[in-house]
């Protein structure tokens, strides 16, 4: 499939008064026409401002995009004037945030929030807005779309205001959009709708999807690919499959072993990844993971990785990667259900989770 | 003003000699809607939440989940006194809670503590680490001596796993993470009881998350805590409870042991919400079933008739939209509010 979207060596920095905080900090990746693209990490770890950066939606100041290309279609987007850009943005990339209760204009009705960009970008007349607002209403499941329409914002419940975001995402046609934890402030069973709505619409439309969020979970269903950031960088890439199956940077393996999950045994200890994201503003040199890693040997301190192809189509930043692979996760496997009738069991699954942790310290 | 609903004791728990810390009997907390500016009239009634009962063994952690606006939280604050309950009883210790005075009931609030979601505002952003953990103490009139204050602060600060020396330190200079410890160790600092946890670690990254809940778990053994732990995330709830509570608009629908609320969901909103939760493995996620609900969580201001959960469950029939189901013990152990359920009955 084409490429679409291309970002290469972006780095987006922002400038306070403690200093220069290196949000995005030399990221590359490319996604392709009708992809869905799950970017990952903790807070401040920079998915949201690599996302602002596409669109070029970074305030400045205090921001600013230091480096790097990002070709959409071909062409250079940092190179463009900002008309060029508004014409873009909206039309042909559009995005969904996380809170639609603070990204709807409250005092206008949905009607007028949608036409606007119709208008503006496709040309129709007000009648013709109009009545494609109600259409797109009804695509995204909004029952009795002809009355929801003259509503306002605060007529909605959450879901259905999510729901509204993702029809003006939609409205032009775009060939991406930047999905920015959208179902973040949505309840269990809502965020499940919200999920299957918006990978069945970029999927029937065409439309390259790039999804941003903390939750491992939420993205395995419906990522093709994805990219695991810590600290301003891309830590990890690759297919989701992959990913998933067959984790090489400790952060990684660290994600996945510290979230209790449903589909396994109980554990009688969770694992988590001991210590604190570093602080922007002072990175120390060598590897930004390499405090919270039990992996780390001397030359992390002293050399940052690279990405390293480690598997088809597959990269890692890590100078250990040989030694994790699919059987980092083989604990998962060996788990005891610790709520199994038989006893004995569970000693042993809280005497190894001890181990872990005590490896790890 | 309360009296002792004839019903208590549904339960059946002294049959059952079991030690019970604390006990939930019909609920009801029911918020005025008013209109006017000076003469404020109730127009209408939010039933935040509307008969529920349950109970708390000592030394177990109960989690109580279900999605935004169902009650859990009102539920907490209710069981703490925050709110005075429209109706029902609450017995803590042997205790009715509800219509104690003031007095008394500052004493007993000694014994049950509480932990918010937002580690940001629930610490005055004023008050050094140090104080914020060592205020109850004072409240209480626990310690006797500035060195003794000192002593207990740095210790409390040590069991959450933070430095004594962060005592001087303000809300600001810590992380999320970091703040949540300082709100359990201020919990900790009286010797409660029962600590009420609501959603504490939902405003946390994956990673911290994990730290959080081991902490907790830690503490509840050296401590023989018992938990009531309000959350929406059903993988964090299997793993600290022992038993599960499931509320939907102002109701509980379902309680049950972990093993077996997990295994063998009985009510038609719990096997949704356990089919919502993602699996972070694309293969295994794929393959499972999944219930996905059709509509919204209907409004506690106009709740639909009968069952409310009838117009978005997968399974209803026409009697479900005539008949309040009451919570009936369909197995040992295992309450259900569903005539749907197998092992229901007659209705």
């Amino acid at each position: 499939m084409a490429t679409l979207l291309e970002v290469k060596d972006l780095k987006t920095s922002f400038y306070t008064f403690e200093g220069v905080v290196k949000a995005v900090d030399g990221i590359t990746y490319e996604v392709d026409e009708g992809e869905t693209l799950g970017l990952v990490g903790e807070s401040g770890c920079g998915k949201s401002v690599s996302a602002l950066s596409l669109m070029r939606l970074i305030p400045d100041p205090p921001g600013k995009i230091t480096d790097g290309e990002i070709l959409f279609e071909g062409e250079d987007i940092l190179k463009i004037d900002m008309d060029d850009m508004r014409r873009i943005r909206g039309a042909k990339m559009s995005m969904v945030f996380q809170e639609p209760m603070t990204s709807l204009n409250p005092v206008l009705t949905v009607e007028k929030q949608l036409s606007e960009t119709l208008q503006l970008h496709k040309g129709m007349s007000k009648d013709e807005a109009r009545r494609e607002s109600a259409n797109l209403l009804d695509r995204v499941g909004i029952p009795d779309p002809e009355r929801r329409v003259k509503q306002y914002p605060h007529q909605f419940s959450g879901g259905m205001r999510q729901r509204v975001m993702i029809a003006m995402a939609l409205s032009c046609n775009p060939k991406l959009i930047i999905a920015d934890e959208p179902t973040t402030a949505l309840d269990v069973t809502i965020q499940a709708q919200i999920l299957e709505l918006m990978k069945g619409l970029t999927t029937e439309f065409g439309v390259a999807l790039i999804i941003i969020t903390h939750n491992l979970g939420v993205v395995a269903r419906y990522a093709d690919r994805m990219n695991i950031m810590y600290a301003g960088k891309i830590i990890e890439r690759g297919g989701a499959k992959e990913i998933y199956s067959n984790p090489r940077h400790p952060y990684t393996v660290g994600l996945l072993k510290s979230v209790p999950r449903l589909d396994l045994p109980r554990r009688a200890k969770l694992d988590p990844i001991e210590g604190q994201p570093p602080d922007l503003v002072n990175l120390p040199p060598g590897c930004a993971f390499r405090a919270r890693c039990r992996w780390a040997v001397d030359k992390c301190a002293t050399e940052t990785p690279p990405l390293m192809q480690v598997g088809e189509g597959h990269l890692t930043a890590c100078w250990q990667a040989d030694k994790l692979g699919p059987s980092t996760l083989d604990f998962l496997k060996d788990l005891t259900d610790i709520d199994a009738p038989t006893n004995g069991a569970s000693g042993v699954s809280a005497a190894s989770a001890k181990d872990n942790q005590a490896s790890g310290e | 003003m309360t009296t002792m609903p004839s019903t208590i004791g549904q339960h059946n728990l002294s049959s059952r000699g079991e030690d019970i810390l604390l006990e939930v009997n019909h609920l009801k907390m029911y918020f005025p809607v008013t209109s006017g500016l000076i003469f404020q009239r109730a127009v209408a009634q939010i039933k935040a939440v509307d008969d529920v009962s349950f109970f708390v063994r000592r030394g177990e952690t109960l989690g109580l989940v279900g999605e935004s606006g169902c009650g859990k939280t009102t539920t907490g604050r209710c069981i703490l006194q925050l709110y005075k309950p429209t109706e029902g009883s609450i017995i803590f210790d042997g205790q009715e809670l509800v219509g104690l005075p003031t007095r008394q009931m500052r004493a007993m609030r000694r014994q049950m503590q509480v932990i918010f979601q937002d580690p940001f505002s629930s610490l005055n952003p004023r008050m050094t680490a140090g104080n914020i953990v060592g205020e109850p103490l004072i409240v209480h009139g626990l310690v006797k001596s500035k060195a003794e204050y000192r002593d207990r602060v740095g210790e409390l600060l040590q069991n959450v796993g933070l430095n004594p020396y962060m005592a001087d330190r303000f809300p600001h200079e810590f992380s999320g993470g970091q703040r949540q410890r300082i709100g359990v160790a201020r919990a900790l600092s009286v010797d409660p009881k029962l600590i009420v946890c609501d959603e504490p670690v939902s405003a946390l990254d994956v990673s911290i998350q994990a730290q959080v809940i081991n902490l907790l778990e830690d503490l509840q053994e050296r401590y023989n805590l018992t938990y009531l732990f309000i959350a929406h995330d059903l993988s964090v709830v299997r793993h600290i409870s022992d038993r599960v509570a499931v509320m939907y608009l102002g109701r509980m629908v379902e309680i049950a042991d972990r093993v077996e609320i997990y295994r063998n969901p009985l009510h038609p909103y719990t096997k949704a919400l356990l089919s919502a939760v993602p699996i972070p493995d694309p293969v295994i996620d794929a393959q499972r079933e999944r219930i996905i609900l059709t509509g919204e969580v209907p409004s506690p201001l106009n709740p639909p008739s009968g069952c409310v959960f009838h117009p978005r469950c997968p399974v209803a029939i026409d009697d479900c939209s005539k008949v309040i189901p009451d919570m009936r013990e369909v197995e040992p152990g295992h309450w259900a509010a569903c005539i749907r359920a197998p092992g229901y009955g007659s209705y």
